[in-house]
């Protein structure tokens, strides 16, 4: 039954011995010019003007954690668009009463001001 | 479409529960909060889901598919769940006010949460337990947090969430393992396959690990360390509604699984359940004794109550589902009057819970001491109050099910839990008032649900078969 | 086709992986994706146990195991922001106001 996978167990090993030897072929052969503009941020862009590790405004977790919730909803609607003809009419109004609840939160968190950005 | 239609008509309380939730949910996005007009539709619409659960106490028929039960068994606990929630919201309207944060969202979680805990008793399948787990837990995990600007209500809440969530993986392995080896999530198929695979150990470790699941929501040792931070940190009337309705809904899933699949037959579920009702009975109430915060107490005291009606169902006979579920109504009376009380104490900044700022309550206060006393005689289990026929009927049924030495420990574990409960009332009618103690106006709606509370407890004592008429008309 | 032991072994790797992760790690957002690694170890054995069974309920479980590990990741992350904001640390240890 292994068998069956030797291809793709010589194709991880042959990817990950190309990727060490040719990083490692690149740091023993080539050139080594070490000045300090070489260790600057970008080499012959600007200079950084603050830290990159910047805070994030609320305003992002607030829609990542929207997104997460309204986002996760589909797994619900996808078997049920497959077996949509299977359920008829019913399963059309238990999706609806299913989205109409949805949708009354989406309201709630509109409403209160939750996908503002400014 | 017909078979809808009567599953519908016969779910009526969760639908009212539910529409009630959306009512308000509408309320208060459409004009900014508005926290009195939705408390008072939420009122309306638990206790009307109350009603129309009390109206229908027949026999359980499966609806939905076999998803849920809906009759007798899950209405009780449905009831018991909207009354709670009721009570839960008329202590929190004047505390959030006192607390300068009454917002409408909290009812909105609060009736989510009452739903979840409705599904759990009704559920006929361990998915609907997990979905009703689920809906409550997260629903109260917002809840404890409610007061977001303050350190202990934050990490109140980090803590139940990260240990819930901890539980619900637990939860849900137990129930994947038991799917596993019976082949199917049904409670009732279960039952039927459970002869085939009682002695299988993919189906004893999946029930192993769906009590430690639930374990952890009724608060029993070992799994109680989250209680005592969680109902300290969170604000008041929200820790009574976890301790009651979390707990009686935790209760109703034991119920529903562990009784219902296990039967009364000896086996090592039980001598499990035994032992965590030992333990949590002694551990609760040692470290109880200790205490001098007030819901610090009752958070003990509340593992200790859980190990009491745990002999109940360690007992695993018919007697000892009569007793857990007579005690879990009366309990739910007890603590959220207790908790109803200190809320209504309690000043800003969590000040006015320590037990010496009840000295002398009985002068300043006479009407809501006397309840406290109510409510404290009858955690403690003194005749003729309602509490002491709950823990009667569930040591009986241990004693029946020829589990003497659980029995001898509960007696001496209450007798244990008589001294913090008499300290407070010592407290409250033989001390001096301290010079510094602010006094507090209590609004008239908190002290007559207080009354109320305190009435009921003295009636259910009094007059016991009236819920155990209840009861046995429900499971049989 | 692949033993269902094989998914059985891997699940419950996985999920003392995360039980261990809980237990041993400070810091409550790593606490968090323990947590969710547990839930899916779950999801994996459920998956299993139902192609093995040749029954559609496990999966559907999985759904529901999908959509609240989603909504509890939405209202944990709130609880973690809320507490940062508030003590701008997120390491369990340091939490400490109310006796763990």
């Amino acid at each position: 039954m292994l068998e069956n996978y030797t291809p793709i167990f010589l194709m991880i090993g042959v990817a990950m011995a190309f990727g060490i030897v040719m990083s490692k072929v690149n740091e023993i052969l080539g050139p080594k010019r070490r000045n300090s503009d070489k260790y600057s941020t970008y080499e012959s862009g600007m200079e950084p003007l603050r830290s990159t590790r910047e805070r994030f405004s609320i305003k992002y977790y607030m829609v990542a954690m929207l997104f997460i919730v309204f986002d996760i909803e589909i797994v619900f609607m996808y078997p049920w668009a497959v077996t949509y003809k299977h359920l008829g009419f019913s399963g059309f109004i238990v999706m609806a009463s299913f989205i109409f609840v949805l949708l009354l939160g989406y309201y709630f968190v509109w409403k209160k001001g939750a996908l503002e950005w400014d | 479409m017909d078979v809808y239609i009567s599953d519908i008509l016969l779910n009526a309380p969760f639908e009212i529960v539910v529409l009630t939730a959306l009512i308000v949910l509408v309320l208060e996005s459409t004009r900014g909060t508005r926290p009195n007009i939705s408390s008072w539709t939420s009122i309306g619409g638990l206790s009307l889901a109350a009603v129309a659960a009390l109206t229908n106490l027949g026999a359980s028929v499966e609806t939905f598919g076999g998803m849920l039960q809906s009759g007798g068994f899950a209405n009780y606990y449905g009831a018991l769940f909207c009354i709670s929630a009721v009570m839960t919201i008329l202590f929190s309207r004047n505390y959030f006010e006192r607390q300068n944060y009454h917002r409408g969202e909290a009812y909105i979680l609060l009736l989510f949460a009452t739903l979840g805990m409705m599904v759990i008793a009704a559920s006929n399948d361990l998915i609907m337990i997990f979905l009703g787990i689920e809906l409550m837990s997260i629903c109260l995990y917002v809840l404890a947090g409610l007061f977001r600007h303050r350190d202990r209500s934050n990490e109140a809440s980090l803590k139940y969430f990260l240990l819930g969530a901890f539980a619900t993986g637990f939860l849900l392995y137990g129930i994947a393992l038991i799917y596993g080896s019976t082949g199917t999530t049904n409670i009732a198929s279960i039952r039927t396959a459970f002869p085939h695979v009682s002695h299988d150990l993919l189906f004893l470790t999946g029930s192993g690990l769906l009590l430690a699941g639930f374990a952890f929501k009724i608060a029993a040792v070992p799994f109680h360390m989250w209680a005592p931070d969680v109902y300290e940190g969170s604000p008041t009337p929200i820790s009574g509604f976890m301790s009651t309705g979390a707990k009686a809904a935790a209760f109703a899933a034991l119920i529903a699984v562990f009784s219902r699949v296990f039967g009364p037959s000896e086996n090592a579920v039980h001598q499990i359940i035994a032992l965590i009702a030992a333990a949590s009975m002694i551990a609760g109430n040692v470290v109880a004794l200790a205490q001098s915060n007030l819901k610090r107490l009752l958070a003990y005291s509340s593992i200790a109550h859980a190990g009491y009606m745990l002999v109940g169902l360690a007992a695993g006979t018919a007697d000892g589902q009569i007793g857990v579920m007579y005690y879990l109504a009366v309990y739910a009376l007890m603590n959220l009057g207790a908790f109803g009380i200190i809320g209504a104490l309690e000043t800003e900044n969590d000040q006015n819970l320590q037990m010496d700022d009840y000295a002398g309550l009985s002068e300043r206060e006479p009407v809501l001491a006397a309840c406290m006393a109510v409510f404290l005689f009858g955690l403690a289990g003194f005749p003729p109050l309602a509490g002491f026929f709950g823990k009667y009927y569930v040591f009986l049924a241990a004693v029946k099910a020829r589990l003497l030495w659980l029995a001898v420990i509960g007696v001496l574990a209450s007798l244990m839990s008589a001294y913090y409960y008499l300290r407070i009332i010592v407290f409250m009618y033989f001390e001096k008032t301290k010079a510094e103690s602010v006094p507090i106006s209590v609004p008239m709606s908190v002290r007559w649900t207080v009354i109320f509370c305190a009435v009921l407890v003295l009636l259910f004592g009094l007059f016991p078969s009236v819920i155990v008429q209840t009861v046995l008309r429900v499971l049989f | 086709m692949i033993p269902l032991q094989y998914y059985l072994i891997v699940s419950a790797v996985m999920f003392v992986i995360g039980a261990v992760g809980v237990i041993t790690r400070r810091n409550a957002l790593v606490v968090f994706m323990a947590i969710e690694l547990m839930l899916n170890s779950v999801n994996l054995t459920l998956v299993g146990f139902s192609a093995f069974l040749g029954d559609a309920s496990g999966q559907i479980l999985v759904f529901f195991v999908m959509t609240v590990a989603a909504a509890e990741a939405a209202i944990g992350l709130a609880i973690i922001i809320a507490l940062f904001r508030k003590k701008l640390t997120v390491n369990l240890d340091e939490i400490n106001i109310l006796k763990w």
